[in-house]
C-alpha cells in the first residue's frame, strides 16, 4: 500500500512536548495541570485519529529532515507503531490523573519539573513507536533516557541519586556502548537504516556479524531489562509511584521491549534469523530472565520492588515472543506490550494508592489491608489475575498467542518456561491478595473503618482494572492490530 | 571590494587592533564598538569568500599582485572558507557574549586586551587563508604570541602557566618552521600549491619523510595532542573567560585545520596514507590519547580543568579522524573541527557565566545551580549533551563519521576509544548536572530551599543560548554541511 503523507505522527509528537512552557510559566497548580490534561488528550485523540487510515492497512509517513545523506529523522506509522502510541498515550491520560491524587496527597516537592519531564518522556515514547528507521528510534530512544533521568531521581536524596546514576549507567552505557557502534555497522553494511518488511540486513552481513549485532541490540536495549542488564529497573523504584507505573511499567520499559522486537523484524528480519537458527539462542536469553527475575520476585517484601522484578519478567515474555520467530509468537509479544501495560499499572497504581493512604511500603505490614482498602485491594487482585495470565483479564489472551507460538515452532521447553513462570507469577501475587483479606489486621494501623486513598488516585485504578478486564472480551483493536503487523510481516503487503 | 575578501580578512583586523591601541588612550570605551565593527566586517568577508567559493570553487588573491610561486598568494578553497566562517564567527559571538566580563576582569586594560585579541584572530584567519608554506609560520606566531600574552593576563597561576605554554609552543612552531625548511631544500619553493606539484617526484626522498614528520610533530605540540597536551590545561583553565573563549575553541582547531592541509594537499593523501601501518600507528596514538585525556578528566574536581581534559580528548578525534585515511573519517575530522568549535565555545561561555556567577568552579560550590541560572545552565547541558554525542546536537553527527570511517577502514580499537569517550563524557557531565540540578532539600519536609535566581546578565545569557540553539541547527543541517561544502574538500583520490 502506498503511504499517506500526513504531518498527524510530528503533531502527536509534539504535543506533549510543546506544553513544557505552559507548564514552567503556570504558577497556579490547578491551571497547569489543567494543562497536562489538554496535551494529553490532544496527544490521543491525533494518535487516534490515525488509526481508520492504518486500519485500512495503509500506513502514514512524514519526514522531518534528512540530517545526513540517506539518513533522516522520518516517521512512518503502522500497525506495530500504532498500537504501541495508543497504549502509551491513552495510559498516561489516565496516570495523569493519578499523578494529581499522588504528588498534592503527599505534598510533594518540584512538582512542575516532575509534570514538565514527564511530558517530555512520553513525546519521547510515541517518537519511538513512530520511528521509521533506526536512527530515529535511536535518537527518540536517547531522548527518553534523558528525560527520565530527573524523574528517577526526584527524591533528590542519597539514595535517590545513586538510583539515578544507576540508571543512567544501565541505559546510557547500553545506547552508547553497544547499540550506538551496532547501527553503525549496520549502516555501514548496507547503507541504510529504514525498517524494513524482512529487515534489512540479509545478504549483508556473515552469520557470526549477525549474531553479535543482534546480542548488542538485545542488550543494547538496556529499558527492556534483559538480564544481566536488569539492575536498573528495581533500583529506579525509589521515584514517585506514578513515574513507576507509566514508565517503569508502561513507557520507558515497553519502549525497550518494543525496540527489540522492531529491530528483530525490521533490522534483521525473522527470515534471515531462521534461516540462521538465532531462535534458540533468542528464547534462552529470554526464558532464563522470566525464569531467575520470577524467583527473585518471590523474596521482596517491598511491593514496588515485587513488582519491579516482576515487570523484568514479564518484559522478557514480550522479547520471547519475537524470538519464538513464528506469526502467534510475534502476535503474543505485541499483544503483550498492551495487556502487561494495563496489568502492571493498575498494580503500581495500587502500591501507590496503599502507601499515599498507609505510608506502608512492604507487603508483611499489608496484612487485613482489605478491611481498610477494599476498593484498591480487588483492583490489585484483577492486576494479579492479568499478570498471572489468568481469565477472565487481557493477560491471558497475549499468554494464550505466546503458548500457541511456542507450540508452533514446536519448543517445548519454552512452554514449559511459559507455564512455570505463569505458576511462579501466582506464587508471589497471590498471598499478597490473600494476606490483604484473610491476615490478622493491624489495628493500630488499620482500624475498621474504610478508608480509601484519595479519589483522584481511586478513580484511575479502577479504569485500569476495568481495562484489563475490558481487554479480555474485546481485545480486538490491539489484537486486529498485532494481527495485521504479523500478517505483513509474514505474508508481505 | 569583493575580489578583496581574502585580503580584507587580514588588513581589517590588523588595522583595527592599532585603532583601537590608539581609542584606548583617549577613551576606554571605544575599544569594543572598534572591535566589534571589525570581527562583523570580517565576517562579513568570509561569509562572501564562503559564497564565491560555493560558486566558482577556488578563490585566488595575490599579494602585492605577484604571481605564484613568487609572491604569497591566498588561496580559499572548500577546506579553508568554512574554516574561515567558523574562526571569524566564534571569535565575533565570543567578543560580544563576554564584554561584561571581560570589563570587569581587565577594567584598565581594555585597550590592550581587545588590541591582543584583534591580533589573535588576525593570526587565526591568515593561517586559515594562506596559501604559502612560510606566511603560514608568520601568522602562526602572531597567533601564538597573542595567544601567550592574553593567557598571561589571567590571575594567580596564569603566568606561569603562560610561561610554560611560552616553551611548549615555541618548541612546536621551530618543528614547524624546520620541516618547512627542509622541504624549502628539495623543492625550492615555500608556495604550497607549487611544492605539492614538485614533490611526487621526490617522494621517495628520505628528506621529503624527515621534513614530513618533523612537520607532523610540530603541529601535533601545537595542538596539544596526547602526549604533547600537559601545556593545554594549565594554560586554559586559569584564564579569564573572554581569553579561554577565544583561544579554547580556536586555536587547536585552526592547527588541526592545518594538519589535514599539510598532509591533503601539500604532501598529498599519495604520499601521507602511502603505508598502512603508518596510518594505524597514528590512528593508535589518538586513541590512546583519547582514552587517557577522558581517563585525565575524571580525576579533575574543578570545572575548568576537566573541559580542558576533554579538549585535549577532541584532538586526539579529529587527528584519528585524518588517520583513518578514508572518505568518512576525513569526512568526520573537519566536521568535527566545526562542531567541536561550536560546542566548546558554547561549554566554556557556560562555564565563564558559572564562575562569575557562583566565584568558584569547584564541583562543590555548584549546588542548586540549575535554580540560580536556569539559562546558563540549559545551554550548559546542551552542550554536555553535544560534547557527549546525544542526537540532534552536532556532536552526535561527527561522531557517527568518525565511527563510520573507522569500522570501514577496521580500526576498532579507535571505535572503542570513541566510545569510550562518550561514555566517561556521560559519567562527567552527569556528575555535574546532579550537583546543579538537585540541590540538596533543608529536612525531611520535603520542601527545596529557596534559592533567589542570580543569572548572568542578559546580553551574556542570550549569546550563550544562541549558541547553544546553534549546536542544534548545526546538527539538523549536517547533511547540507557534508554534501555542499566538505565533500569537496576532500582530494578525489580518497574513497
Amino acid at each position: 500500500m502506498v503511504p499517506v503523507v500526513s504531518i498527524k505522527p510530528l503533531l502527536a509528537v509534539l504535543a506533549s512536548m510543546a506544553v513544557v512552557p505552559f507548564l514552567i510559566y503556570c504558577r497556579k497548580p490547578n491551571l497547569r495541570e489543567a494543562w497536562t490534561f489538554a496535551a494529553a488528550i490532544i496527544k490521543f485523540f491525533i494518535v487516534v485519529s490515525m488509526a481508520p487510515t492504518i486500519l485500512q492497512g495503509i500506513p502514514i509517513e512524514y519526514q522531518v529532515a534528512e540530517v545526513l545523506p540517506g539518513v533522516a529523522i522520518r516517521f512512518y506509522v503502522d500497525t506495530f507503531g500504532l498500537l504501541f502510541a495508543l497504549v502509551s498515550s491513552f495510559l498516561w491520560i489516565i496516570t495523569s490523573v493519578y499523578s494529581i491524587g499522588y504528588m498534592r496527597g503527599l505534598n510533594e516537592h518540584s512538582q512542575t519539573r516532575y509534570f514538565c519531564y514527564f511530558a517530555l518522556s512520553l513525546s519521547a515514547t510515541v517518537g519511538v513507536a513512530f520511528s521509521a528507521n533506526f536512527f530515529t528510534l535511536y535518537l527518540f530512544y536517547e531522548m527518553l533516557s534523558f528525560a527520565t533521568y530527573p524523574l528517577v531521581a526526584h527524591h533528590q536524596d542519597v539514595e535517590a541519586r545513586s538510583s539515578g546514576r544507576r540508571y543512567l549507567t544501565y541505559i546510557v552505557g547500553g545506547s552508547i556502548g553497544l547499540l550506538l557502534p551496532a547501527m553503525l555497522y549496520i549502516y555501514d553494511k548496507t547503507g541504510t537504516l529504514e525498517f524494513a518488511r524482512q529487515g534489512i540486513l540479509s545478504g549483508h552481513a556473515t552469520p557470526g556479524a549477525v549474531k553479535i549485532l543482534l546480542l548488542m541490540c538485545i542488550f543494547g536495549f538496556a529499558k527492556a531489562a534483559v538480564m544481566p542488564f536488569h539492575a536498573w529497573l528495581p533500583a529506579a523504584m525509589v521515584a514517585p509511584t506514578p513515574v513507576s507505573a507509566l514508565l517503569h511499567a508502561v513507557a520507558v520499559v515497553k519502549v525497550g521491549a518494543f525496540s527489540i522486537l522492531r529491530v528483530i523484524t525490521g533490522v534483521f528480519g525473522t527470515d534471515l534469523l531462521n534461516s540462521l537458527h538465532l531462535d534458540t539462542m533468542l528464547c534462552l536469553i529470554a526464558s532464563f530472565t522470566i525464569i531467575a527475575a520470577s524467583l527473585l520476585a518471590l523474596n521482596q517484601d517491598g511491593l514496588k520492588l515485587r513488582l519491579a522484578y516482576s515487570t523484568i519478567g514479564q518484559l522478557s515474555y514480550i522479547v520471547l515472543g519475537a524470538a519464538l520467530l513464528t506469526p502467534q509468537g510475534l502476535i503474543g509479544g505485541m499483544l503483550h506490550i498492551a495487556m502487561h501495560a494495563f496489568g502492571k499499572i493498575t498494580l503500581f497504581f495500587c502500591a501507590g494508592a496503599i502507601f499515599v493512604a498507609t505510608g506502608v511500603r512492604n507487603i508483611s505490614e499489608m496484612d487485613g489491608i482489605g478491611k481498610r482498602m477494599p476498593v484498591t485491594l480487588a483492583c490489585f487482585f484483577i492486576g494479579s489475575l492479568s499478570v498471572i495470565g489468568l481469565p477472565p483479564c487481557g493477560g491471558f489472551i497475549s499468554k494464550w498467542y505466546l503458548v500457541l507460538g511456542t507450540l508452533e515452532s514446536e519448543n517445548l521447553l519454552m512452554l514449559f518456561v511459559l507455564l512455570s513462570s505463569s505458576l511462579l507469577n501466582a506464587a508471589y501475587f497471590l498471598p499478597i491478595v490473600y494476606r490483604g483479606y484473610f491476615g490478622p489486621p493491624n489495628p493500630s494501623k488499620y482500624g475498621d473503618c474504610v478508608k480509601e486513598a484519595p479519589l483522584w488516585c481511586i478513580v484511575p485504578l479502577v479504569l485500569t482494572a476495568a481495562g484489563s478486564v475490558v481487554l479480555f472480551f474485546l481485545p480486538q483493536p490491539f489484537l486486529k492490530l498485532a494481527q495485521m503487523t504479523v500478517k505483513h510481516i509474514f505474508m508481505g503487503p | 571590494m569583493s575580489q578583496h575578501f581574502p585580503a580584507l580578512i587580514i588588513v581589517i583586523p590588523l588595522f583595527s587592533a592599532l585603532m583601537v591601541t590608539v581609542a584606548g588612550w583617549f577613551n576606554k570605551r571605544l575599544c569594543f564598538p572598534i572591535s566589534l565593527l571589525s570581527l562583523a566586517a570580517v565576517l562579513y568577508s568570509s561569509i562572501g569568500l564562503l559564497m564565491q567559493v560555493l560558486s566558482r570553487q577556488v578563490v585566488q588573491y595575490r599579494l602585492g599582485g605577484w604571481p605564484p610561486p613568487f609572491g604569497i598568494v591566498y588561496e580559499v578553497d572548500y577546506l579553508n572558507s568554512v574554516v574561515l566562517v567558523l574562526v571569524t564567527a566564534v571569535a565575533l559571538i565570543n567578543l560580544i557574549a563576554t564584554r561584561i566580563s571581560v570589563v570587569e576582569d581587565f577594567p584598565d586594560k581594555l585597550g590592550p586586551f581587545y588590541t591582543l585579541y584583534l591580533l589573535f584572530v588576525t593570526g587565526l584567519s591568515g593561517i586559515v587563508v594562506t596559501g604559502d608554506a612560510f606566511n603560514l609560520y608568520v601568522l602562526l606566531e602572531i597567533s601564538s604570541l597573542t595567544g601567550y600574552a592574553l593567557i598571561g593576563m589571567g590571575k594567580e597561576h596564569a603566568p606561569l602557566a603562560s610561561l610554560h605554554y611560552v616553551f611548549m609552543g615555541t618548541i612546536g612552531a621551530s618543528f614547524y618552521l624546520l620541516g618547512i625548511g627542509y622541504l624549502y631544500l628539495v623543492t625550492g619553493s615555500l608556495n604550497m600549491v607549487d611544492i605539492a606539484g614538485i614533490l611526487p617526484k621526490l617522494y621517495g626522498s628520505k628528506v621529503v619523510l624527515i621534513a614530513f614528520i618533523i612537520c607532523m610533530t610540530g603541529l601535533f605540540i601545537k595542538m596539544a595532542l596526547f602526549p604533547f597536551h600537559s601545556w593545554l590545561p594549565n594554560a586554559y583553565a586559569d584564564s579569564p573567560p573572554g581569553v579561554v573563549g577565544l583561544i579554547a575553541p580556536l586555536t587547536t582547531k585552526v592547527m588541526v585545520y592545518v594538519m589535514l592541509r599539510i598532509t591533503l594537499y601539500v604532501f598529498k593523501p599519495e604520499f601521507s596514507f602511502a603505508s598502512a601501518d603508518i596510518n594505524t600507528a597514528f590512528v593508535w596514538i589518538a586513541a590512546f590519547g583519547i582514552v587517557v585525556a577522558s581517563v585525565l578528566a575524571l580525576s579533575e574536581r574543578r570545572l575548568k580543568r576537566f573541559l580542558t581534559y576533554v579538549l585535549i580528548a577532541e584532538v586526539g578525534y579529529m587527528v584519528g579522524g585524518l588517520w583513518l585515511a578514508n572518505r568518512a573519517g576525513i569526512t568526520g575530522a573537519i566536521l568535527h573541527i566545526i562542531n567541536d568549535a561550536a560546542m566548546t565555545l558554547c561549554i566554556f561561555l557556560a562555564a565563564g557565566n558559572i564562575l562569575r556567577q557562583s566565584r568558584s568552579d569547584a564541583f562543590e560550590d555548584l549546588k542548586g545551580l540549575f535554580r540560580k541560572m536556569p539559562f546558563s545552565m540549559a545551554a550548559f547541558v546542551v552542550a554536555a549533551l553535544s560534547i557527549i554525542g546525544v542526537p540532534p546536537t552536532c556532536g552526535f553527527f561527527s561522531k557517527w563519521y568518525l565511527i563510520s570511517g573507522a569500522i570501514e577502514a577496521g580500526q576498532y580499537v579507535f571505535v572503542a576509544a570513541l566510545l569510550f569517550s562518550s561514555l566517561v563524557n556521560v559519567v562527567l557531565f552527569f556528575r555535574i548536572i546532579e550537583i546543579g540540578f538537585f540541590e540538596p532539600l533543608d529536612d525531611h519536609h520535603h520542601q527545596a530551599p529557596e534559592i533567589t535566581r542570580r543569572e548572568a546578565p542578559m546580553g551574556m545569557v542570550i549569546s550563550l543560548v544562541a549558541v547553544a540553539v546553534g549546536l542544534i541547527v548545526l546538527g539538523i543541517f549536517t547533511r547540507d554541511i557534508v554534501t555542499k561544502i566538505i565533500q569537496f574538500a576532500i582530494p578525489e583520490g580518497i574513497t
